[in-house]
């Protein structure tokens, strides 16, 4: 126990003599969480400050052009800009300046209400409720088109979003316009209300509670744990670069003639280590529950999660720790291990599903995500977070970053004995 | 002491072996010098004798003791100078040698007492507390030299434990050999200085291509070869003038 305590105090000792190595171990992740949060925020709020700014060409001038221009207001997401041509709004969204432009068609209003109250006619023809149409009234209106330019940098997220809000706004004016035709064919009253042309199905979000309080997810609840993760999956990188120095100053070599496990070793860097990882927490959580407000960002809410929340932590720390050792034991130069160790935490976050949600991931690429550490320690972490488990229901989670752990730490043992067997 | 029986090595991918079919007995008390030119295999002897590479063939016991059956048992009774510092250099001397000496299990008093005594007869107890990258090389020489000796081992393995530093950290590092060996300590080192050898050791052995030329007192040595005045001499009368570069 002694050589342990020895080695845990000399990484002790090492770690705090590179002040500048120490200061961007937890500054650096500080930043991070920060700016991430800053940037991703905007996308949780209903009401946006940021409005992004689209570009506005109507040939049509009627109702349809009108209602979906209201919608886009109405949305606030939007900085509407009008363009007379079409030509100068494709141009300048080709050239990057804007994200969209949506140019409506000439005579799109007038040509939907015709193309409704034909239909109508001829629907109410077939129940003898009208005359019938003359055939030479039958006109053939070709389809409109509603067009939109987007800029080729747009995320296909955004792409996506944004045609899916204006074929629902669409779709809402169309069928305000068959019920209108209905009505005015039905009634010469416009003022009588024969139907009911408010949407009959609508949706309601059900969000888990606390007592009697709700848990609304916001941007820091989502970002604090996801980024807080990838920062502690970074320490793969110091660690494995504490490893390879040793190496190379020759102690290690001394190491392995004295009387010493190289578990005894790798244990003192453990319990370092994972203190770093704890103290990163730690300040990741203060940031969340007090500079965030002062930003302008939601609040982190840690009540009554403190002791769920350090012991993911330490899960977690011990899982990259784990790989970080691995790292170490098999890398042979510092440019093996920093730039492998920082793009393999990249890897691993994006498959955990720091970035892109696993449940829009490919099928096999959501089978490669279940191998993730980071993958189990983010849903333990939403699991305290956003669903508000307790301790019990987070041993799943936990024993696989601890196996994760046991598990690297065995085969850096085993490849250091074989590689130096005697 | 130690007995050394066939011991051969030939590293990966290497066309020949660097030790081969090596027997050697050193004695209890020996300073035994290990000689030989750039290449001979005497680094490879010594981390083979100090369980930093395994042999190819062959066998070797230390004191009875292998590091198959023994390892721990044997690591406690050897030390080790290696030929670079294998020292932490943003740790001052005192914490380095904190560390190394818990490692053989030294701890408390009897640690801080075991360091001051070494590093006041080496002259370093003014520097205790300074870091060691800002040590000068024959400095950092004698730190190396205190880690392995905390734990009083029964057997120091040196591989030139004097190369690169001045005549007067040179002298305090072989008077403090000779004193640990006066106490017990079984010494083998190896080194290009050959009047120090002559000087310092009992016995040499002169090793070239992996194998022993010739092992003796120096002066039996010197006496046998009529027409050489000094170890030197000997030296290149055996092993030849030519340069041995290697990559």
């Amino acid at each position: 126990m002694h050589k342990l305590w020895a080695s845990t105090y000399k990484e002790l000792l090492l770690l705090s003599r590179d002040i500048g190595g120490l200061a961007i171990l937890f500054v650096m992740p500080l930043v991070l969480v920060i700016t991430i949060t800053l940037i991703q925020d905007s996308t949780f709020r209903s009401i946006n400050d940021h409005k992004i700014p689209i570009l506005w060409v109507d040939y049509d001038k009627g109702e349809v052009s009108k209602n979906i221009y209201d919608g886009l207001a109405e949305s606030k997401s939007f900085n509407i800009i009008e363009k007379k041509s079409d030509k100068e709004a494709k141009e300048l969204v080709f050239k990057g300046k804007y994200q969209l432009a949506i140019v409506i068609p000439t005579n799109l209003s007038s040509e939907l209400e015709k193309k409704v109250n034909l239909n109508v006619e001829g629907l109410l023809s077939k129940f003898g409720l009208d005359q019938e149409m003359p055939e030479s009234q039958k006109v053939d209106l070709k389809k409109k088109e509603v067009i939109l330019y987007f800029d080729p940098a747009t995320q296909m997220a955004f792409k996506n979003s944004i045609k899916n809000g204006i074929d629902k706004m669409i779709f809402k004016i169309e069928t305000q316009t068959i019920y209108k035709a209905f009505q005015s064919q039905i009634t010469d009253d416009e003022t009588e209300a024969i139907f009911d042309t408010e949407s009959f199905i609508t949706f309601k979000e059900i969000t888990p509670t606390i007592g009697e309080n709700e848990i609304i997810p916001n941007s820091v609840q989502h970002n604090v744990p996801a980024w807080t993760l990838f920062a502690i999956f970074f320490i793969i990188v110091p660690l494995s670069i504490n490893m390879v120095k040793e190496k190379s100053q020759g102690t290690f070599v001394r190491l392995r003639t004295n009387p010493v496990s190289y578990l005894t070793v790798l244990g003192g860097k453990t319990l370092i280590y994972l203190s770093v990882c704890l103290i990163q927490f730690g300040l990741m959580l203060g940031i969340g529950v007090y500079l965030f407000p002062i930003l302008g960002l939601p609040s982190l809410d840690v009540s009554g999660k403190i002791p769920q929340l350090f012991l993911v932590a330490i899960f977690a720390g011990l899982a990259a720790i784990g790989l970080g050792l691995l790292l170490g034991t098999v890398a042979k130069t510092q440019e093996q291990s920093a730039p492998f160790g920082a793009t393999f935490v990249v890897i691993l976050a994006a498959l955990g599903g720091v970035w892109v949600p696993v449940f829009i991931m490919p099928k096999f690429m959501q089978t490669l995500s279940n191998l993730s550490p980071m993958n189990w320690g983010l849903n333990a972490f939403y699991d305290v977070f956003l669903r508000d488990v307790g301790i019990i229901d987070l041993v799943p989670e936990l024993t696989l970053l601890f196996l994760f752990f046991v598990i690297t730490t065995a085969i850096s043992i085993l490849y250091n004995e074989r590689k130096n067997a005697v | 002491m130690i007995q050394i029986s066939q011991l051969s090595k030939r590293y990966k991918n290497a066309e020949e072996y660097s030790v081969l079919g090596l027997d050697l007995q050193i004695n209890e008390g020996e300073i035994f010098g290990l000689l030989g030119p750039n290449g001979a295999g005497k680094t490879t002897l010594i981390s083979m004798l100090s369980s930093l590479i395994k042999p190819t063939s062959g066998h070797f016991s230390i004191n009875g003791l292998t590091f198959q059956k023994n390892g721990n048992q044997l690591r406690q009774l050897i030390g080790i100078v290696p030929q670079e510092y294998a020292l932490y250099p943003t740790l001052t001397a005192y914490e380095n040698l904190y560390y190394l000496g818990s490692m053989y299990g030294l701890k408390g008093r009897q640690l801080k007492e075991k360091i001051n005594f070494h590093l006041e007869v080496l002259g370093l107890e003014k520097f205790s507390r300074k870091k060691l990258d800002t040590f000068s090389g024959g400095m950092k020489r004698r730190v190396n030299l205190i880690a392995s000796i905390l734990h009083d081992p029964k057997v120091l393995f040196l591989d030139e434990p004097t190369v690169g530093v001045d005549v007067q950290s040179k002298n305090v590092i072989i008077d403090h050999l000779k004193k640990l060996n006066t106490l017990g300590t079984t010494i083998v080192y190896t080194s290009h200085h050959l009047n120090e050898a002559e000087q310092f050791c009992t016995r040499v052995a002169i090793i070239d291509h992996g194998k022993i030329i010739v092992e003796g007192a120096p002066k039996d040595l010197i006496s046998q070869h009529p027409e050489s005045h000094n170890l030197e001499d000997v030296f290149l009368t055996l092993t030849g003038k030519a340069l041995r570069d290697h990559a």
